[in-house]
């Protein structure tokens, strides 16, 4: 069986709650948009569970929406008083600390699902024609979410997020002749202060995320538009039944959300297991300096920027020139974007693709995961030069592309997707 | 082959999710090799005694201004006429916070800087950190209070423990061409205690202090493992239900 189409609403002797839909039905396109979005939105059966990271970062942006309501409630956006109110919430707040590690442990979490997402998007070629554009507004959902995280970072005004705003807003001074002028119209002052605290939290909690929600509703409509791939890399529109079913094709519900909910119960006991037993994650999501309260004559020995920025943070350190390592640093990301028009490959999954991107996409992710780990560390020494190297391994992937990707040797793609009955 | 190379990559970023926790190392203070402090926050009965050796020692200088009396005694298992008769040296209500009365400008006349509040201080440095710092502090005629420490090199506090851990001096090692190597510590003059008790003393305050740096550890713990356990068998009704779903789909 291909494609099981489920009963539409009010079939049979309508009762009284086909009646209230049909009701709705004639004012709003509710049964209609349930069709073409949730019981007809068909999505290919061969999915892996590389497929459920999109899920799971709608899940984790739900999460962070309801738990930073909550926050908001109790967090008091002052420079005299933000330290304090956290842990206020942390102590007094009746189940403040929950809700305060599940909003941290959120931030982080929200990167990890977020980079599997687009490395799942790279292994099977989900930027590739016809889904561009889903891709590039992706890639600003990505942008968007870090905008989000940095300004969130400062609103707890400890040590860390401090100096990390600090640093990053300094980087707005490499840009020539506005430089010193945007970096004051960013901050609002002369440097990080109660002014700064109180825009970066009114951008957290209602700029960002409303720009957020926006995109990742383009970014649904976009991929329900272009249907979605799968890790064969094949369109699965172009063979479908009587019904206009595609025969490789699923229900999005029951049947791809049946397989999501396991994903979402499996995601929530690794956040839980975080949050209840590791919040801190040794470091990584609560950096040890930003228990201090921010203090602005005090600088911290060592300033790492949380572990989702820190592959672009190695890039920006390992040029000596400033001006040069944010401009790098910027490059790193725009070059995402271009990845659908860099590959110029015709087939879509690594399945199919020759050994020169399987190997040009293994050196990427060793390069960014060796970013990410160099950025953590001191700049000085053999940091300093594996962080160069893995820089260059990082740009050649994107800029040699074009070249490995034009005479790649391919295996031959099947007309149908590969799928096992277990 | 296909498997293989996505396995490799699942491994490669299930390994880059668990990378060791280096900061944390980073910013622990890169003080020389210390003892760990093992400490256990479950231990009520040393978090008592951790309590009453704060209130004594440290809370004439050190605030804890995020820590409130009667919580304290709501975890450690004490009444309110408890805590005011052990642990409440001043006029202050229970449903008030460890704070103190010396005024931050005359700290920075008398210590050159104010001592820091204490409530926090495990999470941003570690329980290892402090419990080595305060077995570290050695005789030194060059600082103004005549004693340095080994962790936190020319610190302003002074020795406040020394009549129970007595005076102990630094040895260093000359190294060619380098600055001297710290060896050990001898004990000049004995305090109180043996150094066995002094260390189980330490270990008891620092036991507090990772208390009071978070106090719903304990709860958290025990909850987690409930939702857990929960979240598993919900996964085993999910599971059966997707195979339920899945089963005629070829």
């Amino acid at each position: 069986m291909s494609g099981a189409r489920s009963p539409s609403y009010g079939a049979g002797k309508p009762g009284r709650g086909a009646r209230f839909i049909e009701w709705v039905d004639e004012r709003f396109p509710l049964s209609d948009l349930m069709r073409e979005h949730v019981t007809e939105y068909y999505a290919a059966k061969n999915f892996n569970w590389w497929y459920v990271f999109g899920v799971l970062a709608l899940v984790t942006l739900i999460i962070q929406l309801l738990t930073g309501i909550f926050l908001t409630m109790n967090y008091k956006p002052s420079a005299d008083d933000a330290f304090a109110s956290v842990e206020y919430i942390m102590r007094e707040v009746e189940w403040g600390w929950l809700i305060r590690y599940m909003h941290s442990t959120g931030a982080s979490m929200f990167f990890v699902v977020v980079y599997l997402h687009m490395f799942r998007g790279m292994m099977y070629g989900s930027y590739k024609a016809p889904r561009e554009l889903l891709w590039v507004v992706g890639m600003l959902i990505y942008l968007a979410l870090m905008a989000e995280a940095f300004m969130g970072y400062l609103l707890p005004w400890g040590q860390m997020s401090y100096w990390g705003a600090q640093v990053i807003v300094s980087l707005f001074g490499a840009v020539p002749v506005v430089g010193d002028a945007l970096m004051e119209w960013i901050r609002g002052d002369y440097f990080i202060s109660d002014i700064t605290l109180n825009r970066f939290f009114a951008l957290h909690v209602i700029a960002v995320p409303l720009a957020l929600i926006l995109l990742v509703v383009v970014h649904i409509l976009a991929l329900h538009t272009t249907g979605s791939l799968n890790p064969d890399g094949i369109e699965i529109k172009e063979r479908k039944d009587a019904n206009g079913v595609p025969l490789d094709g699923v229900a999005f519900h029951p049947y791809h959300t049946s397989k999501d909910l396991i994903a979402i119960i499996a995601f929530a006991i690794v956040f839980s297991a975080i949050v209840f037993f590791a919040p801190e994650m040794g470091g990584l999501f609560l950096e040890p300096p930003n228990f201090e309260p921010a203090n602005m004559l005090k600088t911290p020995e060592h300033i790492a920027p949380v572990w989702y920025f820190t592959p672009f943070y190695a890039i920006l350190r390992s040029v000596p020139s400033k001006g040069w390592g944010a401009f790098l640093m910027l490059a790193a990301i725009v070059l995402l974007f271009l990845l659908p028009w860099l590959d110029r490959c015709k087939v879509k999954s690594i399945r199919y693709r020759g050994f020169s991107f399987k190997l040009a996409l293994g050196v990427f992710v060793v390069s960014f995961i060796a970013l990410g780990y160099l950025g953590l560390m001191p700049a000085t020494g053999l940091y300093v030069t594996l962080a160069r190297l893995f820089t260059i391994t990082y740009f050649a992937f994107f800029l040699l592309m074009p070249i490995y990707t034009a005479r790649e040797k391919t295996r031959p793609v099947p007309e149908r997707v590969v799928y096992h009955h277990d | 082959m296909i498997n293989r190379v996505l396995l490799k990559a699942a491994a490669v970023l299930a390994a880059a999710l668990l990378v060791p926790a280096v900061p944390a190392v980073a910013a622990g203070g890169g003080g020389p090799a210390g003892d760990p402090a093992n400490v256990d926050v479950g231990n009520v009965a040393s978090l008592q005694r951790g309590a009453r050796h704060f209130m004594n020692y440290c809370s004439g200088c050190h605030s804890a201004k995020y820590v409130r009396y009667n919580q304290l005694g709501r975890d450690l298992g004490l009444t309110d006429q408890q805590l005011i008769d052990n642990l409440m040296f001043t006029a202050v209500k229970p449903t008030e916070t460890i704070d103190i009365a010396m005024r931050p400008a005359d700290a920075q006349r008398w210590f050159g800087q104010p001592p820091p509040d204490l409530s926090l201080i495990t999470r941003a440095r570690g329980v290892d950190y402090v419990y080595n710092f305060l077995r570290s502090f050695y005789v030194d005629p060059a600082r103004p209070l005549g004693v340095n420490n080994l962790w936190l090199p020319n610190a302003s506090m002074p020795h406040v423990l020394w009549s129970l851990q007595g005076l102990q001096r630094a040895v260093y090692e000359d190294v060619p061409g380098g600055a001297p190597k710290f060896v050990r510590f001898e004990l000049e003059r004995p305090g109180s205690m043996t150094p066995a008790e002094y260390d189980e003393f330490v270990r008891d305050i620092v036991n507090f202090l990772a208390y009071i740096g978070e106090p719903v550890k304990l709860q958290r713990e025990s909850l987690g493992v409930l939702v857990i356990a929960f979240l598993l068998v919900f996964g085993v009704f999910a599971y059966l239900l997707k195979q339920e779903i899945w089963k005629d789909v070829r």
